[in-house]
């Protein structure tokens, strides 16, 4: 049996969950306990509440840089409503770096290694986080030889013509890491940082369900689903609730 | 360990199926699930299961390819390499297996299905079947089995409007189904607005659509069993969550809480069974091997083994355990692996101006037509074996990898992209078709020769592409479709053909089948007309792994059906004299 995560205090309050991990000497079963260490959305807010919102924990500034402007574009803001920056996806998409996915704790990683084919799916020795690591600088180097500034730093039409590259595979960054996995993956977790749960720290103040008229998860729609055509009336709630301010919970 | 009278490998449909029978007729039952155990109160609980992150898209409730994957090739000439994550299926872990993360789409295949061969060969000819397809009739006829999906039925308490009962067309129901013995237990889900419009079209289109058949409950429920189901409140997480609400036919909501007291029943989870051991004559099991959450290895001994896991992973089993010749897809001999096969899906978006509400829906909350499934229309003229069924679906509206229907020629992000997903969110529907995969010479699985898990045992190895045959089935299902999407008068559609070959990355379905096909014909079949393995008679193989090609529907009916015909063979035939339920 895992035990279930308990409100940490002290040194480890400032840990992401991961270093808590770490700490405790459990991240071997990191993928074993996961799940059961999520169940309890409580217990996730109460941790989160010691790590507090708004840290980064994988990215430092230069890459937090990238990311918020590279995201601007992806989903900008406009007269719809916030984009992805105002909706707290840098912020998402660091703690997923931080975490197991970053880490490609459940995926298979063991060699040997061979390119294979685009049906074969991804066959790269690099994790995710690894991917944004080798990835964010090899495009600033990039961005800095060809028109002297870091990508954040151009135009945003500029910019989009970067990106569509590296969508495109246009672009080589060298053999370290591909332009196109690095692309699909930004993409990938901008969407799910733009509309996931606001637990996760992204879609703040549910930007994205509102954007899309989603009202969040609810548990029931007996009745309502015979209103033909109707708008369903009432307020966006998330897994902690209606308000705003206890959505920027857990640090996973 | 002790040993045990049967000793189950999994424990999700098939399992808890095999367990409650075989524990009624007094036998001592041990089922080893390689996940962890799971219940209604507290792992599902509304309050958490509806995160679409954790679970659609992080794939919380299935297997870790860390520890278990397979290798995958399209092709023979090619070097198969793993799956290093999920992508185009998601085999499930943990006690319930599929049960507990599927929709509860539960068909019956077509009496032709089961004899697709025999019939296709009458009605068309011998040459109508392609040299490379390997199809063959099951060995069991659609009237034999009729009591046993009547059975998996009213255990889950499918919400349905019957199509033919004893031969009898039944106004509003499938004019195309099997005849059955009596109505579905609950009476069809309450119509959404989308599943009202595609009603509406399909007539207007000239088809006859019927009520998808759910094992969503439409009313409380109680079952054969004694155990209570609560009327679906339409939250919209059904697929790849699991039910909070006591609403989805699972193990857990319709034959564990009756198991799970029985004395004589027990379970272990977290423990991967790695060989079915046999004795040194190789034709007896001597039960399995299997290894614990903390690493250690044990031997459970037991009388009868019977492989319950996931279709793939029933056949990893019996290659790993030496059960069955091999398949040798170059010479064209042995049996294990052979005959793999999947489905093909395609989809047409519809896009119009109706608010319909997507998020509200259920796993199985659906409109559909039959008219093009199995060999339900003339297949002389377009040169392709198999069909589907084409449905609307109103099974949710997650927003990150679900209800993201954005019109042609927008573009794939940016503010544009924003836009279309804004306009279209609660109003965008789509058609999916649900289509055949016959089996083919060349589509196998064996172990791999290169890659290992955990365990250091060779990993299984795919090797799997789309044929013509299929790409025609589905191109025209799909167009089949737009008629329907059109008959809608929509602002626009979007057809999504099934293009190229196979991909193990987007998701499809988790609809494999085949590797330890069943039939008549020892020579190409792993088992007998009762699931019985040929070569080990103590050993029993159930789940789509014994499909000997795959059909139109969505497989669980038939395989909870099948579990109960096998262990109807077993309580009535096999425990009074163990040994061979059929002589050759």
């Amino acid at each position: 049996m895992i035990p279930q995560p308990t409100l940490v205090s002290g040194p480890l309050a400032k840990l992401s969950r991961r270093q808590w991990l770490v700490a405790s000497g459990s991240l071997v079963l990191a993928g074993v306990s996961y799940r059961r260490y999520a169940l309890a959305a409580s217990k996730r807010a109460t941790l989160a509440d010691h790590v507090g919102p708004g840290h980064l924990t994988f990215f430092d500034p230069v890459e937090s840089t990238f990311i918020d402007a590279a995201i601007a574009r992806l989903i900008p803001a406009d007269e719809l409503g916030p984009g992805a920056l105002g909706a707290g996806v840098t912020l998402f998409i660091d703690h997923q770096l931080a975490g197991p996915f970053g880490h490609a704790t459940d995926w298979y990683m063991s060699g040997p290694w061979s390119d294979g084919t685009e049906q074969q799916g991804y066959q790269q020795r690099r994790t995710p986080a690894e991917v944004y690591r080798a990835a964010i600088p090899a495009i600033d180097a990039h961005s800095q030889k060809s028109s002297g500034k870091s990508f954040a730093a151009l135009a945003a039409g500029q910019q989009d013509d970067l990106l569509h590259a590296l969508e495109q595979d246009k672009l080589h960054l060298g053999d370290a890491v591909s332009g196109k996995t690095f692309f699909a993956l930004l993409w990938q977790n901008t969407q799910e940082g733009f509309f996931a749960d606001p637990i996760y720290l992204g879609n703040r103040n549910f930007a994205g369900w509102k954007l899309i008229g989603y009202p969040g998860p609810r548990y029931n729609y007996d009745g309502a689903i015979r209103h033909y055509g109707e708008a369903f009336p009432l307020p966006t709630v998330g897994l902690m609730g209606r308000d705003p301010s206890r959505q920027s919970a857990g640090p996973l | 360990m002790p040993a045990v009278d049967v000793v189950l490998v999994g424990f999700g449909w098939t399992a808890a199926i095999m367990a409650q029978e075989l524990t009624e007729a007094g036998l001592n039952v041990l089922a080893l699930e390689r996940g962890e155990f799971r219940e209604t109160v507290p792992d599902f609980a509304t309050t958490q299961i509806q995160d679409e992150l954790r679970y659609a898209v992080r794939r919380a409730l299935f297997e870790r390819p860390a520890r278990e994957t397979l290798t995958f090739r399209n092709s023979i000439e090619q070097t198969a390499l793993p799956m290093r994550h999920l992508g185009s299926f998601l085999p499930a872990a943990g006690v319930g297996g599929a049960g507990v993360h599927w929709n509860g789409q539960t068909w019956r295949f077509l009496p032709d299905d089961f004899v697709i061969r025999s019939h296709t060969i009458a009605r068309y000819g011998k040459n109508f079947i392609p040299d490379d397809m390997t199809i063959q009739d099951w060995g069991i006829t659609y009237a034999e089995l009729e009591p046993y999906y009547d059975r998996f039925e009213y255990l889950c308490g499918v919400s349905g409007q019957a199509g033919n009962i004893g031969g009898k067309i039944q106004p509003g129901g499938n004019p195309f189904e099997g005849p059955r013995q009596r109505a579905y237990p609950l009476h069809p889900l309450e119509r959404s607005f989308m599943t009202e419009k595609f009603q509406t079209a399909a007539t207007d289109a000239g088809f006859q659509p019927f009520p998808c058949p759910a094992a969503n409950t439409s009313e409380a429920y109680e079952n054969p069993l004694g155990v209570k189901m609560g009327k679906c409140t339409f939250c919209g997480y059904c697929e790849w969550f699991a039910c909070g609400n006591y609403s989805k036919a699972s193990p857990q909501t319709t034959i564990l809480p009756v198991l799970l007291v029985k004395k004589n029943f027990s379970y272990r989870t977290e423990c991967d069974v790695t060989r079915v051991n046999l004795d040194a004559s190789g034709k007896r099991a001597t039960g399995v091997t299997y290894i614990d959450a903390s690493g250690k290895q044990f031997e459970q001994p037991a009388e009868l083994v019977v492989l319950c896991a996931f279709a793939q992973h029933n056949v990893h089993l019996l290659l790993l355990s030496g059960i069955g010749k091999p398949y040798d897809p170059k010479a064209g001999t042995g049996v294990t692996g052979r005959n793999y096969a999947y489905q093909i899906t395609s989809s047409v978006d519809v896009f119009q101006d109706d608010i319909v509400n997507p998020y509200m829906g259920a796993g199985a909350l659906g409109q559909a037509i039959d008219e093009f499934n199995g060999d339900n229309f003339d297949h002389g003229p377009h040169g392709f074996i198999g069909g589907g069924y084409i449905a609307l679906w109103n099974t949710g509206g997650r927003p990150i990898d679900q209800q993201t229907q954005v019109p042609e020629g927008t573009p794939k992000w940016g503010g544009e992209w924003k836009r279309a997903r804004a306009e279209n969110y609660l109003s965008a529907m789509s058609i999916a078709t649900h289509g055949s995969v016959m089996s083919y010479r060349q589509s196998y699985l064996d172990l791999d020769p290169t890659y290992r898990d955990i365990y250091g045992n060779a990993l299984l190895r795919m090797t799997f592409d789309f044929h013509t045959n299929e790409h025609k089935m589905s191109d025209f299902l799909t167009d089949k479709s737009a008629l329907i999407a059109q008959a809608m008068k929509p602002r626009s559609i979007k057809k999504n053909y099934r293009k190229g070959r196979y991909s193990i990355v987007p998701y499809q379905t988790t609809h494999n089948t085949g590797g330890a096909a069943m039939g008549l014909d020892r020579n190409t079949s792993v088992v007998n007309r009762y699931l019985q393995s040929w070569d080990v008679p103590n050993v029993f193989v159930l789940g789509s792994s014994v499909f000997p090609q795959n059909h139109g529907y969505n497989p669980t009916g038939t395989v909870g059906a099948l579990a109960f015909w096998a262990a109807h063979a077993i309580r009535s035939e096999y425990i009074k004299s163990p040994g061979p339920l059929v002589q050759t």
